[in-house]
Order: C-alpha cells, then structure tokens, then sequence
C-alpha cells in the first residue's frame, strides 16, 4: 500500500516540478507571507480590545475565552503551515520557500505566546494561587505548557548564529516541532468538552503532512530533484 | 473596563413605519395619557425585552445580563456545540403543536399539550443567578411556572424519589443530534424534593417575551442553585421515578459531571477551578457564591451529605 502511494506521489512529484518547478519566488511573497501571518494576531487584538473598552461583541458574549480560542486555533495553524514547508518544498520544486519558515514559526511562537498572556492576564488574572495549580495540576494546562516552553527554546535558538554554533544539535532541537505540535493538539483535544470535531480535524491535516513529508524526504527522491 | 451598551435594537424589533403612523393617528385619538404604556413591538407582536420579574437572591451588584447575550451565548448542543451555534440553527424550530408527557410513579399520567400543561399555573416573572459548569455566569429574568405545581397535579405516588426531564428527540429539527457528542435524547433530573422546591422553575419565556429556541423553547428547565446544564430544554417527558435519573452529562463524563452538580466553589471540575466566575459582560472575575448564592433557600436539602463525594 506505501508502495502504491509512493508511485502515486512520483507521479504528481514529477508533474508538478514540469509544470511550476522552475516558477520563481515573486517579488512580494515576503511582505505578503508576513502580512497574512500578521492579520489574524491584529484581528485579535483589534476584537478583544474593542469588545472590552467599547462592548462591542466581535467576539462573541465572552470575548476573553474566544480571543484564547481563536489564538490558539491560529497557533496551530501557523505551526501547521510551518511544517508544510518541507513537504511543499519537494512537492513543487520551489526551494525557495525553506527561508519562510523560520518567519512562519516565530509567528506561530508570536499566537502561543500571546495565547498564554491572554490566558494567564485576562482570564486567570494573575490568580497565583490558581495559576500554580493549573500549570502544576490540570494535564491540559501542563501539557500546553510544556509545549510552550519548548517553542520558546525554538524561538530563542532561530537565530543565523545559533544554528551556526549547534550545528548537528540544532537540527536535532528543532526536530521538537514533532513533539509540540503532538502536544498541542492533545492540549486541544482535553480543552474541550465533547465537542472533539475541531482537534480531530487539526490532528488529520497534520497527520496528511507528515506522511507526505515522510516519504517525500526519503533519499531517493533526489533523483527526482534533480531532474526538475 | 468593560462597559456594556444597553441591548442593540435589531431591525426586527423596529416598529415599521406605516404601524408607526397608525399608532400615532390612534395615539391621537386614545389621547396622549396612552403614549407612557405603548411599548415597541416586533414583527412577531412580541415586546421589547424587557428585564421584568421577582428578584430572587440577587446580589447588590448583581444585574441583568443583556437580552443579546442571553440569546446569543447558549449551550444548547442539540442546535450545535459553538455558543453561537443555537441562535443561528434553532431559527424556525416550530414549537407548537407540543406535547408534554407526565408519567411514571403518578397517580394521573397524561399526555398534555403544551397550552392545556400551562393553563393551570401560575405565570410568573423571576430574576435568577445563571452559573455555568464552564465558569461563567449570567442574571436571567426568567417567565415561567414553578416546577412544583405540574408535580403536584400528577399525583406523585409513595414510590416516587426522583424526576426525570427528557429533552425532545429529533434530529431532523434538531440537527446537533445527527452527531454523537452526547447520548440523545437529553435527559436531566432531579431528587423529588429538590423538583418540589419552590426555586425550580420550569421556563417558558424570558425577558417578558416567549422563551426563544436556542434557550430552550417551548418549556425549559431552571435550577438556579445548580449548574446551567441541569436545565434541560424543549422539554417532552417529565417522569417520575424510583431510581436515580442517568443524566446525560453523568453518561458521558462521569468523573466530571455528577447527578447533583451543585454550584459549589470549593469542589474544582478535574479540568478547572470552580472558586471563581466570569460574568457575561463584566471584566473581573467574581467569586463563586455556595449554591450558586441560593444557600440560605437549599442547603437544607443536603444536610449531612458529602457534597465533595456527591459532586
């Protein structure tokens, strides 16, 4: 059965690098790729500002939970479009979207970070006491929590000089993706109540990712590469 | 800072122009004493919302929640699990003709319908704290009749200890059942003598208007010193019984979501702390009152009871 899919994705591999191999990275794909990540975090900002000061109801009758929501969504959404890179990148040909990523997973970092500012200033309200039992005792809070100390050491260490100095070990620290993206999506999963619909569609679009970058990136797809 | 503006106008709640000026050439006539009683109507002939009714263990500070929250930000999964979800599905769920069954340890079960079941009570307009299981919480000015009365009328027999409330099945007008999320139909209970207590109060409107779909029309449970989802709604069946009601929130999270399920701030949900509230439309959080407030009216009923191991 990986056979037959393998045979499949050389087929539309091979398509696709005849057809748009050779297209170009378009003069505004940087500012419109920063732009587009940008939106939704000013959507955000502008909803929950607006419906705390002004009443509004962007967000809906409790706008805090719907901003914690809605960044959370957004986090695992960049994230999933940060891990696509690769794929995409052997899918079609364009190498030159594997400078985007760094960009696309610091601005997942941007949604997790300001996911959990919401959380813990608005919604918790710097309630230590609470706060400590969350982050200690509630499995969904600590495993998003975890994931979240990870994309900072992500963030921190994405870098030109800390991937020169890592060398191997950064490779092997940014393999980690894996790992949060696993963990968010549990966090997801155990945040709701029954309504699981969401999380199960996150976790299949992420799961169709993987596989694809798993068998794209297998040595003898170099072959195909090339030839493009 | 959160600063609510009073409840949005919608459209359809403006008074078309040509009525408009039929009522003032009435006015005219009727005389302008007439003018101070002329409410605005609907499409529907319905009145403004209006925030009417008893208060019944409201705090100082407590207020009514806007009528656009309150049909606005419901959990109603048979019309979709977004809170948002059931004012847009359950637009066009016809409520009449409905039939309301009381049966099981009674001595006059009967099939009612729905205007036959009212037309004995009391209606009455009452104030109640709303405290969600999520953490949030409203003031709802409810219209209804006290729950005790239909129980009364039925003739509970000697074996009777529970009430059973089973909510309308039927996927093709309620499309949130054609998917698993819950075992349907929805059913909730109570102890006898918790359903005989003068605070639980069956719904059949709000804000002085007919109770709208997505809270839960044509006949909606009320529990105020429990957690919202204890209210079940479009209510069919209400079913005495000798045993313990398995509810549907107990079926399918036992851990979380007890048959009780008071409000109470110092037994946490697993998954959250329930010592504080957030009140629809206000930014800090509120402490969590015990029994949602009601305590001086209800503790009474669990005298001597764990409620850390009856959650």
């Amino acid at each position: 059965m990986l056979a037959a899919f393998d045979r499949g994705l050389r087929v539309v591999v091979e398509w696709l690098h005849a057809r748009v191999g050779t297209v170009k990275q378009p003069g505004w794909f940087r500012a419109g790729l920063f732009i587009a990540a940008l939106i939704p975090l000013l959507v955000a900002f502008g909803a929950l500002g607006s419906d705390l000061v002004m009443g509004t109801r962007w967000f809906g009758s409790n706008p805090i939970k719907q901003a914690e929501h809605f960044l959370g969504e957004w986090t695992l959404r960049l994230l999933m479009f940060t891990v696509a890179i690769t794929p995409l990148r052997r899918l079609t040909g364009w190498n030159w979207l594997a400078k985007h990523r760094r960009t696309l997973g610091l601005f997942a970092f941007a949604y997790v970070a300001t996911h959990f500012l919401v959380w813990g200033l608005l919604d918790v309200q710097l309630d230590w006491p609470e706060l400590v039992k969350d982050l200690t005792k509630r499995p969904y809070i600590v495993i998003g929590f975890i994931a979240f100390l990870m994309m900072t050491a992500l963030a921190v260490t994405s870098t030109q000089n800390a991937i020169r100095s890592m060398k191997q070990r950064w490779n092997k620290l940014h393999r980690l993706v894996y790992v949060i993206v696993a963990l968010g999506l549990v966090h997801f999963l155990m945040a709701v109540k029954r309504d699981i619909e969401d999380p199960l569609i996150f976790a299949a679009v992420f799961a169709g990712i993987f596989l694809l970058r798993w068998r794209l990136t297998r040595s003898e797809w170099s072959a195909v590469r090339t030839t493009a | 800072m959160l600063v609510r503006r009073p409840p949005d106008l919608r459209s359809s709640e403006i008074t078309d122009e040509s009525l408009y000026l039929d009522r003032r050439d009435w006015l005219a006539a009727v005389g302008a004493l007439a003018l101070a009683s002329v409410v605005p109507r609907d499409a529907a002939g319905q009145d403004a919302p209006q925030a009417i009714g008893k208060p019944y263990g409201l705090q100082p500070n407590d207020t009514p929640t806007p009528w656009e929250d309150v049909t606005t930000y419901n959990n109603f999964y048979e019309f979709g699990t977004d809170k948002s979800d059931p004012a847009e599905n359950a637009k066009g769920f016809r409520t009449r003709p409905w039939t309301v069954r009381v049966d099981g340890a009674v001595a006059k079960p009967a099939d009612y319908q729905l205007e036959d079941f009212l037309k004995p009570a009391r209606i009455e307009d009452r104030i109640y704290r709303h405290r969600c299981v999520e953490a949030w919480s409203m003031v709802i000015p409810w219209r209804g009749i006290a729950l005790a009365d239909v129980i009364k009328r039925a003739e509970p027999t000697s074996k009777a200890r529970f009430v059973e409330l089973t909510t309308l099945n039927d996927p093709q007008r309620m499309p949130g059942q054609r998917y698993p999320v819950l075992q349907w139909p929805y059913v909730e209970g109570l102890r006898l003598d918790e359903a005989l207590h003068p605070l639980a109060f069956l719904a059949t409107g709000v804000y002085g208007r007919t109770l709208p779909a997505q809270n839960g029309a044509p006949l909606r449970l009320v529990v105020p010193w429990k957690y919202g989802f204890k209210g079940g709604k479009s209510i069919v069946r209400i079913r005495l019984t000798e045993t313990m009601p398995r509810t549907a929130w107990n079926l399918a999270a036992p851990q979380e979501y007890g048959f009780y399920s008071n409000v109470n701030p110092e037994v946490d949900h697993p998954r959250w702390s329930q010592a504080k509230e957030r009140r629809i439309g206000e930014f800090l959080r509120r402490p969590t009152l015990m029994f949602n407030g009601y305590a001086d009216q209800v503790a009474s009923l669990y005298a001597g009871m764990d409620l850390r191991k009856h959650y």
